[in-house]
């Protein structure tokens, strides 16, 4: 057989686009209700708009449950990673630039042209897409739909689907079912439905509650200390103040013990709703995230500099709002200023001491960096006489922050990306809620992956279908285990590994970092030698 | 500087050149034909199987090896001369060296089958098959059926790579149950039954009698040898075990029988020339090991010795207790300690075994007969404790302890319904009844 032969041969590809008949009929299904949604969007009159929402989002769910069954239930239980490499969609072929492009699109459209999705303005009545939804907004809430209920709408819906869908394919495994349960119920309740009530009670002028997803939490929930976030709770007498001081203890009492106790996995891949769609609908292009040392680089260096960022707007928010009435609050200027001030100073002094020589360089110096800039503006406020907090005005910072970090970072490339970059682009280079749980986590919980003695064959299961790009095999090769800031503890490295070398697991402190040169299974005198150097 | 030349850049070769890299300032070059960089041999598979590609089976970067100053030499060693210590490649190449690791691992065993060399017929071992494998059986329209011969680990594997695009196999085994050398019978038909609901047409008591030619030189079908059938195929998997790669040294003063011989400090017969891996042959068998381990968490562990020794701390090699593991398809595997399948099984050893009823789970505990002292335990389908084991073997603990403190092992992931109690209960039982 000629070489030119054989060459022509190796481009067959493996079947990857073969659907059963099933399945094309599930796709068919879904693109219908899609089909839907499309001519809403361009302006079609819908005679019974309730109808055609419920048959639109129907087909959608009854379209993609069909595909899971068809995909995963046919086949014994296991892990079902057959053909990912090969497929359009899953790894970047032209169907999944097609859906990035389109998703992006979307993105840009909801947060910069919602009048392009038919948001009524200037108080007139919704049209296209968002007058769709009409009805099911006002049997929620009594209020017409808005671009951010049509959203909001879609993105449960496809966390239910997709996490169904998940929930098969992983149906070997306990751990994914219950964390998948968790975030499917943590969106539908916390971020749709209890929102949609809450603003029901604002029918009553006792009542003047903000949008809030109780979940939520500062700093992901950057306009929780917004003047009108907090005039709202102020002004919607109990409920309204236990809301501003559940969301402040979420801060700095509940969520660093629960970190403590069971890692940042408890909030990023079991409560919070960006990383329900990125576990659920984005569990497709998990293994797209990038595992190079420079990506890491990069991570460490965005995602605390957003951090330190919204730090920075948030104070200078509330630091403004606490201007305009000096004697309305027992809390003056500059003492929240103070008190923001030694806050910082504690951490970060308390981390030098103890924890110093489990930092790297890098680390250290962007710990220090941080430190020294905070500082320098602090004085420059008590020094200066300018009525502007850090020089800027702080509502030119918010709005900046909101655009730039909550809108493009968060939204656009966060969830637009997904086929391209991986599904936790955000939670991975941008979020500082994940930037704070991960210092906690990698600073003082007992959470860590465990790795198995010397089972490890290196196999590269593990780092590839790590959303969070870290290079888990770079770790359990050398039999230590996997301390990391990012890691938001999904569990599927433990899942996909085919030795048994990774659990996560809380345990104690104490050898929680131990890297090893010898494995287990050596001489035991030769790791003694070492090890122990 | 001294100059350390590895021949092979798998596990062992490059755990050796990493610690030698680490204990010392030496000039290292690692050679290989097969590919520029070091990749995960275990994890072919999974490229083949689309969940992986090559890329990702490289455990390190490819910076990695300039900052580490380790040379990569792309090139096939056709001859060793030990007396001038140079190297001579196929393409007349030379290179000196001072010091000579050997760490050229396997190929797949051929054993003289008529049509063992016609296009389509491959092992699943060096890249180059998986390159093969993706030339021959692309899908299941260029390859309607492949048959594969050995019932090993590595025939099972490549038996999941064709089902995972629909390619139908027939799997020939010679042994009368699955790999029943080394597996326990209730665990190997238990494989066996598992390997038949992935639909692959298990043949047991089966072996290959000759490979039959198309007009063209490609595979047509394969012969069994007991009945004479004619079963048509494509592809035909040859992973009846491995041996020694090392044809390139027979010709050389290195002693070789199988592989490389060497003593227990990893060293040939020739000053400064040293074996590690799976092309090693020890002139002893270490304990119940074979003289041969071709396993890659030996080959790891002979690499990590060979480096003190080449960096001044000549030290012997001394692998701890024996452990391994492996996934049949969608059930994983462990071992720690020894368990014997029925033929090699000792005396003294005595079986508890403990089955679930769902028939993807089990566990073989082997224990001394008359001193009751714990032997070794495998597992199918629960993840077991490495260090956990690897402490009771040492403490020499008897078998109800490890019944009893079983939980203390269980590594399967959190939430998982556990079965100790249930195990627990069975083996009071089977000594009740017994």
């Amino acid at each position: 057989m000629s070489n030119e032969l054989n060459h022509s041969m190796s481009l067959a590809k493996p079947e990857a686009n073969n659907l059963s008949i099933k399945q094309k009929i599930a796709v068919l299904l879904g693109v219908i209700g899609l089909f839907i949604l499309t001519l809403a969007l361009l302006n079609t009159q819908f005679p019974n708009k309730g109808l055609f929402l419920s048959i639109s989002l129907g087909l959608i769910t009854v379209g993609t449950i069909i595909f899971a069954h068809d995909a995963y239930l046919t086949k014994l239980e296991g892990i079902k990673n057959d053909g990912v490499w090969f497929k359009s969609m899953s790894s970047r072929g032209i169907l999944g630039w097609v859906t990035g492009i389109v998703l992006t699109g979307f993105y840009i459209v909801l947060y910069f042209y919602p009048q392009f999705l038919g948001q009524g303005q200037n108080g007139e009545a919704n049209t296209g897409l968002i007058s769709l939804f009409d009805p099911l907004s006002i049997l929620l809430s009594g209020n017409p739909a808005s671009q951010w209920f049509v959203y909001g709408t879609l993105y449960t819906v496809a966390i239910l689907i997709f996490g169904y869908k998940f929930m098969l394919k992983y149906r070997h495994n306990r751990y994914q079912q219950l964390r998948t349960g968790s975030v499917m119920f943590f969106q539908l309740g916390f971020a749709f439905l209890i929102p949609e009530f809450m603003s029901r009670l604002n029918e009553s002028p006792d009542y003047n509650l903000p949008y809030y997803d109780l979940k939520s939490m500062w700093p992901l929930n950057y306009y929780l200390f917004d003047g009108w976030s907090i005039n709202g709770l102020l002004s919607s007498g109990n409920l309204g103040l236990m809301m501003l001081l559940f969301g402040i203890a979420s801060i700095f009492v509940i969520s660093p013990f629960l970190t403590y106790k069971y890692g940042k996995r408890w909030y990023c891949s079991w409560v919070c709703g960006c990383g329900g769609l990125a576990e659920t609908a984005g569990d497709s292009f998990r293994h797209l995230s990038s595992k190079k040392l420079s990506a890491w680089k990069l991570e460490r260096w965005l995602i605390h500099t957003v951090l330190v960022f919204s730090v920075v707007m948030t104070t200078a928010m509330i630091y403004t709002y606490l201007g305009k009435d000096p004697n309305k609050f027992w809390l003056t200027r500059s003492t929240f200023l103070l008190g923001v001030g030694i806050l910082l100073t504690l951490v970060f002094v308390i981390t030098m001491v103890f924890k110093r020589n489990e930092l790297d360089k890098d680390a250290r110096y962007g710990a220090i960096g941080y430190f020294v800039v905070i500082a320098a503006l602090f004085i420059m406020h008590y020094t200066g006489t300018s009525d502007k907090i850090f020089l800027i005005k702080s509502s030119a910072l918010r709005s900046a922050y909101g655009l730039y970090i909550g809108s493009i970072f968060s939204g656009v490339i966060g969830t637009g990306f997904y086929p391209i970059l991986g599904n936790r682009v955000w939670c991975r280079f941008g979020c500082p809620m994940a930037a704070i749980l991960g210092f906690q986590q990698r600073m003082f919980s007992k959470f860590r992956i465990t790795t198995n003695g010397g089972q490890c064959i290196s196999c590269g299961n593990c780092s590839t279908y790590c959303e969070m790009g870290i290079d888990v095999r770079a770790y359990a090769q050398k039999g230590e285990n996997i301390v990391r800031s990012s890691c938001v503890g999904c569990g599927i490295c433990a899942a996909v590994c085919p030795r048994g070398v990774l659990k996560l697991e809380n345990g104690s402190m104490e050898g929680r970092i131990n890297p090893n040169e010898i494995l287990l299974g050596n001489d035991v005198d030769l790791m003694d030698l070492v090890n122990q150097k | 500087m001294e100059h350390i030349v590895i021949i092979g850049n798998g596990i062992s070769g490059v755990t050796a050149a990493r610690h030698i890299r680490k204990l010392s300032d030496k000039k290292i070059t690692i050679i290989s034909a097969e590919t520029e960089y070091f990749f995960s041999r275990t994890a072919l598979m999974y490229i083949y199987m689309g969940h992986m590609n090559f890329e990702h089976t490289q455990p390190y970067e490819n910076w990695f090896w300039e900052k580490n100053r380790i040379n990569l030499k792309k090139g096939f060693v056709e001859t060793i001369n030990t007396n001038t210590k140079t190297l001579h490649f196929a393409d007349n190449d030379k290179l000196n060296y001072d010091k000579l690791i050997i760490a050229t691992g396997s190929k797949p065993n051929k054993f003289g089958w008529p049509g063992q060399d016609l296009n389509g017929v491959m092992g699943m071992y060096h890249k180059q098959d998986l390159d093969n494998l993706e030339k021959f059986a692309p899908n299941n329209q260029m390859c309607k059926r492949a048959v594969i011969v050995g019932g090993g680990l590595i025939g099972i594997e490549l038996a999941e790579m064709l089902n995972s695009r629909n390619i139908p196999v027939t799997f020939l085994v010679r042994e009368s149950s699955f790999w029943n050398g080394v597996l326990p019978d209730g665990e190997s038909e238990m494989i066996n039954r598992h390997i038949k609901n992935h639909h692959i047409d298990l043949r047991l008591s089966s072996n290959l009698k000759e490979i039959k030619p198309d007009e063209n030189g490609n595979v047509k079908s394969v012969i069994i040898e007991e009945t004479g059938e004619e079963i048509i195929c494509n592809v035909v998997g040859l992973t009846a075990g491995v041996s020694p790669n090392i044809d390139f040294i027979k010709n050389s003063n290195i002693e070789t029988d199988k592989g490389v011989k060497v003593n227990r400090f990893l060293e040939t017969n020739i000053p400064d020339i040293y074996a590690v891996g799976d092309c090693a042959e020890q002139h002893e068998p270490i304990g119940q090991r074979r003289p041969i381990e071709a396993v890659w968490y030996t080959g790891r562990m002979m690499g990590e010795t060979v480096a003190q020794t080449i960096c001044g701390n000549r030290i012997a090699y001394k692998p701890g207790h024996w452990f391994n593991s492996a996934k049949f398809f969608d059930i994983e595997y462990q071992t720690y300690g020894w368990v014997h399948g029925s033929k090699g099984k000792p005396d003294y050893e005595q079986h508890f075994h403990w089955k679930h009823n769902d028939d993807t789970k089990c566990i073989t505990v082997a224990y001394h007969k008359d001193t009751n002292t714990f032997l070794g335990i495998n597992t199918l389908g629960i993840r077991m404790r490495h260090e956990t084991f690897d402490t009771w073997l040492t403490e020499k603990r008897d078998v109800d302890y490890v019944m009893d403190h079983l939980s203390e092992a269980n590594f399967d992931p959190e939430f998982y319904k556990t079965f100790e109690s249930e195990i627990y209960s069975a083996y009071k039982n089977q000594f009740q009844t017994a």
